[in-house]
């Protein structure tokens, strides 16, 4: 069943600048029990779309669109509608966990709290309980429970920022960037915690991140973004392998292949930056980066188009417009 | 196009002209900090043109010409005192002693501060740690009795100098800890950066390093410092003259309030002699305070949107 | 200007970032390095005090008996009492060991009392006033500041914002005055008393009046002190608005009431708390002025009469009193932030 349905959302902020569109109209699914990866550079947009499921964003941001939650429009609920649903059927695991849990309050009782916001008839110690559970089954020490965040290691704290989404047993879980400054293997640990929670759970997962090898191994479908818009999206596994947007095949190229020595000397990469979302280049906004422009990029702004099977793209040389 | 190669010398003399019309421009869009600037360049301006407004009659005691305690009207809009000379005409040659005071003292504090908090942030050991300790001292030491006890024995030790030599000496002495406490910080993490490590390994000596490197970088800070100290010190001798340390051959606002107060200005219903005096004070200082938080928001872009 | 002048707002974001800074602390080595500081200072205090009466001209023995007949054997019987013939390191060890016997020394005016003894019999009434102004201060003041912070930019910020650089450019002493002018027996509304004090012990009648006594000065100080501590809370709130943890915690479900009291407070607390600590240490010295607008029985009043001699010995206990407050009330605010602050380590 349909977890998340987002539709066209489209997010902008009100600047002392001018209009900064964040967001220019995305549309994405997650299924029950599924993982969708969302990729892309920084500010392209995708931590505003985690933020914008559970309106999140600072007053600042004009968000339209559709983002039906079980079918119920989040972005139309009122507050305290909005309130009740906040992590007791849709949570976020927060990138940088160092600031994301309260430096002066013990992680057991930041475990708890949604639980008690939630579920006002357990009482403290059951709460309390249900937090040590769920920190050891995320492999933190029960005995931690008491602890400050700031006597965790990273790692640890990431963990902690998961047993804490699950809390309220909600149905989806959106982790924006879960793995960013771990190492290596952490990194793999926190990843495998997430696929067995998931798979055990049935929760769907929307795992943001910039790093192609956590998504590439972990998701379901994969969405690339840039400038606000997804630019392809398709199967996880392969999409990197046969990428058809431009964008995409760099960000697959960008990323050399352990042991093999010759990737590590083939050119890649892509000259420049990401767009000023208040001056997008008119047309495809890949275009001045994009090494298969043609003149008819300037011209058309491409919106997605069926690049095979289970797969669309936004580029002019993909398919025919649909 | 500009081809003509600059030396380093104009190059740095024109980046430091861009800096300074960057900075008027920021300054200028602070609605808080125009308002301060106004204040005070009215306050300024009092002071300095005071001597052509005032007839040094009307300032002394017996040749004063105005009734005694006369309340606001006609002749003498803020009043007389109780020796018949107008409240307007002695606060008006009050500013003169007060910001005289006020911005020397500053500029006693300034030097020292940033002197002493360089040296501590560039020679650490030894004389840094002692620095260190000297203005930890200070800065512990509560300011008005300090101010109080040093007063006196200026006062007693040397008994002919002139009180309100004593004022800026005292004051300037309690407020140097304050800047270098400041400028040692900023200097401390001047001290850490590379490029000084660069300018050591390259030979630079201390003198060098100092000038060439720490200072420039201290200055935005102690500017930033600076138009609060000045409303600190005019606070602080308005509050030292009140107690009975000022000049009574330099009248300041201060003097003025202690007179209003010893004559008993409060019991006997003469409150413009005590409120205007003070009113005074409190304009220019928010006048300072406005102009030093609008200068701090402008030098340090962390602060903008917050203060 | 009786407490550190908190105005600038780099060096109040500084206090709102010490109270952040994580630092290791504990421990019984750490309370000895502690202690051990606190004595330094104090023994810096002392030869502070030493030293700068020592620069006075004139003789102390004929200061002593000022306006009284002075003969020669009068006055050398003193200057053997008072030590003034000996080598000054001489001097200093016995003004120092006469000092921690509690003896500071005789007063010169005021009839030759004994300086503690002065001291003891105005402290009481000036920790009154200084205190409950400070506590007042500090409650109004917090919840003013963390208001105004949290709702950044509205109209309850820059109102309370505006008022309190307002207040923080006046002179306390002469804010006492209007509010005498407005308010004292002698003008304006006559609502309280002008001046002075009574004793409250007598019972419940001289209770009340001396309550009575009360109320302008220390609404005088509590007003000062509250535009401090509202800019500092303020600070320390806006420090933590944006933090991520807060969207954590709206992300939860919480309320933004329940966000701003269970999250961002006890954060923004924490270097509020650190200034009020230190304010403590001022509580003693900080009425100097007011009392003496109100001519409130305390140290301050005190310290005002010793100007007028010069009264030196008096003048030197009250400086030695005054610092020794501020050093002892750092030293607990030291010794009790590791308990309130739970990312210092005891070691």
């Amino acid at each position: 069943m349909t977890l998340l349905d987002i539709r066209d959302l489209a997010v902008t902020y009100r600047t002392g600048g001018g209009e900064l569109p964040a967001v220019r109209g995305v549309d994405l699914t997650v299924e029950a029990g599924q993982t969708v990866g969302i990729a892309g550079e920084s500010g392209c947009g995708k931590s505003t779309l985690a933020g914008a499921v559970l309106r999140l964003l600072p007053a600042t941001a004009t968000v339209t669109g559709e983002v039906l939650l079980e079918d119920q429009d989040v972005l139309a609920m009122s507050w305290g509608k909005l309130r009740a649903v906040r992590w007791s059927e849709a949570s976020i695991v927060f990138q940088g966990a160092l600031h994301g849990l309260n430096p002066v309050q013990r992680i057991g009782r930041q475990i708890a709290e949604p639980i008690l916001v939630h579920e006002p008839g357990t009482g403290a110690k059951a709460a309390a309980r249900r937090a040590t559970d769920l920190l050891e089954q995320v492999g933190v020490p029960a005995w931690r429970t008491g602890s400050y965040p700031h006597e965790l290691s990273g790692g640890q704290r990431q963990r902690v920022m998961i047993a804490m989404a699950l809390a309220c047993n909600p149905q989806l879980v959106i982790a924006d960037e879960p793995t960013t400054a771990l190492d290596v293997m952490v990194q793999a640990q926190v990843l495998a915690l997430l696929r067995d929670l998931v798979r055990d759970r049935r929760v769907g997962l929307l795992l943001i991140s910039h790093d192609l090898s956590v998504l590439a191994d972990a998701c379901d479908r994969v969405a690339v973004m840039y400038a606000g818009r997804i630019v392809e999206h398709g199967p996880g596994g392969r999409l990197f392998d046969s990428a058809a947007h431009p964008y995409a095949r760099a960000l697959a190229a960008a990323f050399p292949v352990v042991g093999d020595r010759m990737s590590r000397l083939a050119p890649h990469g892509l000259p420049g930056d990401p767009p000023d979302p208040r001056e997008l280049p008119s047309g495809c906004p890949f275009r001045p980066r994009c090494p298969e422009a043609v003149p008819l990029c300037a011209a058309e702004d491409v919106r997605l188009r069926p690049a095979g099977l289970d797969r669309e793209a936004a580029c002019v040389h993909v398919g025919v417009p649909a | 196009m500009t081809a003509t190669a600059l030396t380093p010398r104009a190059l740095a003399r024109q980046r430091r002209r861009r800096a300074l019309a960057a900075f008027w421009n920021a300054f200028r869009r602070d609605r808080e900090g125009v308002i301060g600037l106004v204040l005070l360049l009215v306050c300024v301006a009092v002071a300095v043109m005071a001597p052509l407004f005032v007839d040094a009659d009307e300032l002394s005691v017996t040749r004063a010409s105005g009734p005694p305690l006369v309340g606001p009207s006609g002749a003498y809009p803020l009043g007389t005192d109780d020796d018949g000379r107008s409240v307007l005409t002695m606060v008006v040659w009050g500013s003169r002693t007060s910001l005289l005071v006020g911005l020397t003292a500053t500029a006693i504090s300034m030097v020292i501060g940033t002197v002493v908090g360089v040296a501590a942030g560039h020679f650490r050991g030894r004389p840094g740690g002692l620095l260190d300790r000297v203005t930890d001292f200070f800065l512990v030491v509560p300011f008005l009795p300090l101010a109080i006890v040093l007063a006196t024995v200026l006062r007693d030790r040397w008994p002919d100098l002139p009180k309100v030599l004593a004022v800026i000496v005292v004051i300037g002495i309690t407020s140097w800890p304050v800047t270098a406490r400041l400028v040692r910080a900023q200097a401390l993490a001047v001290e850490g950066r590379p490029y000084l490590e660069r300018a050591k390994a390259l030979g630079a000596g201390n003198w060098h390093q100092i000038t060439r490197h720490v200072l420039p970088n201290v200055m935005p800070v102690v500017f930033a410092n600076t138009t609060l100290s000045v409303s600190i010190a005019i606070l602080a001798e308005t509050t030292l003259s009140f107690l009975g340390l000022g000049d009574p051959l330099n009248p300041s606002w201060g003097t003025l309030l202690d007179g209003a107060y010893s004559a008993g200005a409060v019991s006997r219903g003469a409150w413009w002699w005590a409120v205007f005096p003070g009113l005074a004070v409190a304009v220019t200082v928010l006048g300072f305070n406005l102009c030093g938080r609008a200068v701090e928001r402008v030098l340090d872009p962390r602060l903008r949107g917050r203060v | 200007m009786a407490i550190p002048a908190v105005a600038s707002a780099s060096e109040t974001a500084e206090v709102a970032a010490a109270g952040r800074r994580i630092s290791r602390a504990g421990g019984g080595r750490w309370v000895l390095r502690k202690l051990f500081g606190a004595a330094l200072t104090l023994a810096f205090v002392l030869v502070f005090n030493f030293v700068l009466f020592r620069l006075m001209p004139g003789d102390p023995a004929k200061a002593f008996l000022r306006g009284r007949a002075a003969n020669p054997e009068r006055l050398i019987q003193l200057r053997q009492q008072l030590g003034l013939g000996e080598p000054l390191p001489v001097q200093f060890w016995r003004y120092a060991m006469a000092t921690v016997s509690g003896n500071l020394g005789d007063s010169w005016s005021m009839g030759n009392r004994p300086v503690t003894e002065l001291i003891a019999e105005r402290l009481w009434p000036t920790v009154l006033l200084s205190g409950t102004s400070v506590v007042l201060a500090a409650l109004i003041g917090m919840w003013l500041g963390a208001r105004a912070g949290w709702r950044h930019g509205r109209a309850f910020d820059k109102l309370t914002s505006g008022a309190a650089i307002g207040l923080y450019s006046l002179p306390e002493w002469w804010f006492g005055l209007l509010l005498l002018l407005l308010f004292g027996s002698t003008t304006g509304l006559a609502l309280f008393p002008s001046g002075g004090m009574t004793d409250p012990r007598g019972g419940l009648n001289p209770a009340v009046d001396a309550l009575y006594h009360l109320v302008l000065p220390c609404a005088t100080l509590t007003l000062v002190y509250i535009a401090e501590y509202s800019l500092v809370m303020r600070s320390s709130v806006l420090d933590e608005r944006y933090a991520d943890y807060l969207t954590t915690a709206r992300a939860k479900g919480l309320r933004d009431d329940q966000v701003l009291s269970r999250h961002a407070l006890p954060n923004a607390l924490l270097p509020t708390l650190t200034l009020f600590f230190m304010s403590l240490g001022y509580v003693v010295s900080g009425a100097i002025t007011v009392e003496t607008v109100f001519s409130w029985p305390g140290l301050g009043y005190l310290s005002y009469e010793a100007l007028s001699g010069p009264d030196i010995p008096l003048l030197q206990g009250l400086f030695l009193v005054f610092s020794a407050s501020v050093i002892l009330l750092n030293l607990v605010a030291d010794l009790i932030y590791p308990f309130i602050d739970p990312r210092v380590r005891l070691a």
